[in-house]
């Protein structure tokens, strides 16, 4: 059982701000999400697009905002659950949560506050009648552990940024790489497409395109795929691994039954206070709730993530008061023992 | 000279709405669909109008002239399901006074 202050779900922006917000109160956070990297949408959607409104930043990109966020945070030693749903959740005589993933990953906190953005990230399947039969046993929608894949038969199918990225990577560790795209175009980074082009120029890779994976095959796990280019005869090819990547469509999937007011797809809370939801003790905060006069802005769930936090303080130390602190007079005490200060000016006479 | 279009837009349940579209205030088709809250919010417009998701796609049933679709439209639309020959992803649609009259059905949702 992963015991913490306050378990967040979702790893995107918001999720990550409230971990430093969190920290300045002494509050250790653990963070739940889906994917297999922390950053949410930005960076699994829009890595590489810019975002102009974060304040003081003229221009940022989405990916390297998580990053920034990432190292603000980093001192404070947020734990991950990655890669796992939030399934279910069960309140504890002593008032604290019980959460448990899909893979059965339990996690306890006195509080929880939900940064699920739009929901949890299922990925798009292609329609292959067995794929489902398949899950687990050699079909993988998302690569949590490239290690996974060495030395085996792999096929990709997609043609965006994370199906070049990964081909390119798996290039290197399985003992073979399929790419199959619908078309001859492909969607990434300028970078990505020039990298597979050389891989499929000097041998290293197999790309087949325009194509499309039609059936798998296999006994007890997959053992060979069939595909047509351009709705010609079917061909068969045998591999380990099939992975298609057709991006991710979020849904708000299992909190939406956690008993939960919800309204238009998010999750009602109380905006006049602290963004605590209809059950006390667990919070929504970022594009997953909904408020009057909501806006779903990431600078937004910076200010809901901050007065959670503050409102999570009192429930974790009851009576105590707590007094607003400036990170500039106070400085910062990480929890790995770092310490952040403004360096002292010097008093001193000139003659 | 009134700066409003009429669009006819069937929904995910295959109800007709005619609505009144603005043409001055920089709409896309998919904003127009959020605007009057035709789907629930969350269900469309969920990368916020890159062309990175399909969310916002519709079939286009009138024979209006509408913009080429760009290089992200079309790469977009290869991956996306339910695909037809007259889909187009809201978000890249600009409303204009040249549309008056268009009319598109909502693809269900992923």
């Amino acid at each position: 059982m992963i015991k913490t202050d306050i378990l967040i779900i979702g790893a995107g922006p918001t999720g990550l701000f409230a971990v430093f917000e969190a920290g300045l109160l002494k509050l250790k956070c653990h963070l739940i999400d889906a994917l297999a990297e922390p950053g949410g949408q930005c960076s699994e959607i829009y890595p590489k697009k810019p975002i102009y409104d974060i304040p003081a930043y003229p221009e940022i990109l989405a990916g390297d905002l998580t990053k920034k966020l990432l190292e603000q945070s980093k001192q404070f030693e947020p734990g991950f659950t990655l890669g796992e749903r939030a399934e279910t959740i069960e309140k504890q005589v002593d008032g604290s949560f019980v959460v448990t993933t899909n893979k059965g990953t339990q996690h306890s906190a006195p509080v929880v506050a939900i940064a699920g953005g739009l929901g949890s990230f299922e990925p798009r399947k292609p329609a292959i009648k067995n794929l489902s039969d398949y899950e687990d046993h050699g079909v993988a929608y998302m690569i949590k552990d490239p290690e996974v894949y060495r030395n085996k038969r792999v096929v990709i199918a997609g043609g965006g940024d994370s199906a070049l990225d990964w081909t390119i990577f798996l290039s290197e560790v399985a003992s073979n790489v399929t790419l199959i795209h619908r078309r001859t175009e492909f969607r990434g980074a300028l970078d990505s497409v020039e990298k597979v082009q050389a891989l499929k120029d000097n041998g290293s890779i197999d790309l087949i395109t325009p194509a499309e994976v039609t059936g798998l095959y296999g006994k007890s796990k997959l053992d060979s795929i069939s595909y047509s280019v351009s709705n010609e005869k079917e061909q068969h090819i045998k591999t380990d691994a099939f992975i298609p990547l057709f991006g991710l469509s979020p849904k708000l999937g299992p909190i939406s039954n956690w008993g939960l007011e919800i309204e238009k797809n998010a999750i009602k809370v109380n905006n006049s206070l602290d963004y605590q939801t209809n059950i006390p003790g667990i919070f929504a905060i970022g594009d997953v709730n909904i408020y009057p006069g909501k806006l779903k802005l990431i600078l937004c769930g910076f200010h809901e993530a901050t007065l959670m936090c503050q409102a999570a303080y009192k429930i974790i130390n009851p009576g105590k008061r707590l007094v607003l602190k400036y990170t500039t007079v106070t400085g910062i005490d990480g929890f790995d023992g770092s310490r952040k200060e403004a360096t002292k000016s010097v008093v001193k006479s000139i003659d | 000279m009134s700066l409003d279009i009429s669009i006819k837009i069937t929904d995910r349940q295959g109800i007709l709405h005619t609505i009144d579209a603005p043409t001055d205030m920089a709409l896309n088709l998919m904003e127009v669909i959020r605007l009057y809250e035709l789907v629930p919010e969350g269900t469309i417009g969920i990368c916020g109008g890159m062309a990175m998701c399909a969310s916002c796609q519709c079939y286009v049933q009138s024979s209006h002239l509408l913009p080429e679709k760009t290089a992200d439209e079309e790469a977009m639309l290869s991956e996306a399901l339910n695909v037809q020959p007259n889909s187009r992803l809201g978000c890249q649609i600009q409303i204009n006074t040249e549309m008056d009259g268009l009319e598109v059905e909502l693809a269900p949702e992923e």
